[in-house]
């Protein structure tokens, strides 16, 4: 019993110090970002930028789908700033009048991710319909598996056959990677972002779907001013510098 | 610590807890019965998707079931009844499904038995696909939930009367035959309970499924990614109802085990 109980103590202890440890840096503004899967490696890459801003900023990044997103903040989830991949989920939350007007920070087009090599010699969105290419789009809730759907409609092609709806777009481009799949519709930056263990096959601009990013201060938070400097450096600041790198467009 | 006798006065702090304890599983369930359509809950469930997701989840989790049974039952009665060095190493191996995050299940499932894993790169020669394929989603059933039923089982062949064993066997039957018309029937309300709880478990796996199988739906989308991914979507009513179908199912499954899992010892 006694034995139990300085376990439980010690757990404390540890938990208590590391909660401490995490308060130490005070100088930086913690708060939250519910922001788009795609936009993963561009917000994590700028967070030394941020730490080092006016005023210094520290995000904790909760990255999804981004209709897992508006839904988590709908239901009252603690964000500070919401940064969609498309202006249908942002919508939704300003039609609820939970987000402050949203502006529009970056943009993004669609890409063909293939394993290195292209083993299948898939050129185009009409190679993806052939027999035993094996297709993942997003599901159509989220963005990019809604742009996918446009980009066939665009091409004038029968709505493709994937053989997995996934969650959120990275979950798409790991099926490639981990060569479950031949084929996933995605973004850019997320080939980019995959380094060599997957290869771009491009979408021509006449197919193509440009896909929008607006970011908006939810209406509920509690630090506002940090909230705004984040969406502020996104918008024009050095957020900027760092989206354009990872091969983000920009706001146009 | 006293023993106790006929009637145990409760401790007022102990009956706090225990009420506390019981609240924080009995609210979210009544906020899924506070938000349910129930006026429109027979169409929402109507919905083409959602049947296919129902049919398809109830042949994958019988399936599971199946699979667990045909190779559990074996595990179990070798766990309980041979001595061998490392047996404690398989029991925590054959047991880790139930405390290993299910994604991380499913990770490594695909890093097995994926198109490029370890053995699934030769299963995909022989011309054998389990990710977006139904058999994947049984595999991801099987795996999560067939413990329960080794566990189970295993802890009945233990306590079996080892002597009616030994009295048939001495009658000249074989084995086998033992196993079969002695061991098996000794133990059969567990193996009830382990087969009921092995599909319970089956029927509401999630994130294993999801990463090794993937979501589509009729192939590979079960009731729990159907829930999930209609939440967010076109059809949240339906997403709540089917959530009330499988907290129902479950809670009928636990009713009709009684105490059964929990005294077999």
């Amino acid at each position: 019993m006694r034995r139990t109980v300085s376990i439980i103590a010690s757990v404390c202890v540890i938990a208590g110090a590391s909660a401490c440890g995490s308060g130490n840096k005070k100088d930086a503004q913690a708060i939250n970002v519910f922001a788009a899967a795609s936009l993963t490696e561009a917000f994590n890459a700028s967070r030394s930028l941020l730490a080092a801003g006016h005023p210094p900023l520290a995000p904790a990044y909760n990255f999804a789908g981004s209709s897992a997103l508006a839904q988590q903040i709908t239901q009252g989830a603690p964000a500070d700033v919401f940064a969609s991949a498309d202006e249908k989920n942002m919508q939704v939350l300003v039609d609820a009048k939970l987000v402050e007007i949203p502006t529009v920070f970056a943009r993004n087009k669609l890409q063909i991710a293939v394993a290195p090599g292209n083993p299948k010699k898939i050129e185009s969105l009409a190679d993806l319909e052939r027999n035993g290419v094996v297709l993942v789009v997003a599901d159509k809730n989220v963005p990019a598996g809604r742009y996918a759907l446009q980009a066939f409609s665009k091409a004038g092609l029968p709505p493709p056959r994937p053989r997995s709806l996934e969650l959120d777009v990275k979950a798409a481009l790991a099926k490639v990677v981990s060569g479950d799949a031949d084929a996933a519709i995605v973004y850019v930056t997320d080939v980019k972002a995959a380094g060599a263990r997957v290869q771009g096959v491009d979408i021509p601009d006449t197919q193509n779907v440009i896909a929008t990013y607006p970011i908006a201060v939810v209406k509920a938070t509690k630090h506002r001013a940090a909230a705004q400097a984040f969406v502020d450096d996104m918008v024009s600041g050095a957020g900027q510098t760092v989206l354009r790198s990872r091969g983000f467009l920009g706001p146009g | 610590m006293g023993r106790d006798r006929a009637r145990t006065r409760v401790p007022g702090i102990a009956l706090a807890g225990a009420v506390i304890a019981v609240l924080c599983f009995a609210i979210p369930l009544a906020g899924l019965v506070w938000r349910a359509p129930w006026s429109s809950a027979w169409d929402a469930v109507r919905d083409h998707e959602a049947v296919q997701a129902l049919r398809l989840s109830l042949v994958t989790s019988i399936l599971a079931t199946a699979v667990a049974v045909l190779l559990g039952v074996p595990l179990a009665w070798v766990q309980a009844r041979v001595e061998y060095r490392g047996r404690t190493v398989v029991r925590a191996l054959t047991t880790l499904p139930m405390v290993l995050p299910p994604v991380v299940g499913g990770v490594a499932l695909s890093l097995a038995l994926g198109r490029r894993g370890l053995v699934g790169q030769y299963l995909d020669d022989a011309g054998v696909h389990l990710p977006f394929h139904v058999p994947g989603a049984v595999a991801a059933e099987a795996f999560v939930a067939m413990p329960f039923l080794v566990l189970t089982l295993e802890a009945a062949f233990r306590a079996t009367d080892r002597s009616l064993e030994e009295a048939a066997r001495t009658l000249g039957a074989s084995p086998m035959s033992v196993f079969r018309r002695v061991t098996l029937p000794l133990a059969r309300p567990s193996l009830i309970a382990g087969v009921v709880l092995c599909w319970a478990r089956a029927l509401g796996e999630f994130g294993a499924t999801i990463t090794f199988a993937g979501n589509f739906p009729g192939r590979t989308q079960t009731l729990p990614l159907f829930v999930y991914v209609t939440r967010e979507g076109a059809n949240p009513d339906a997403a709540i109802v089917l959530s009330l179908l499988l907290v129902v199912v479950s809670f009928a499954v636990l009713l009709s085990l009684r105490d059964r899992w929990l005294s077999v010892r």
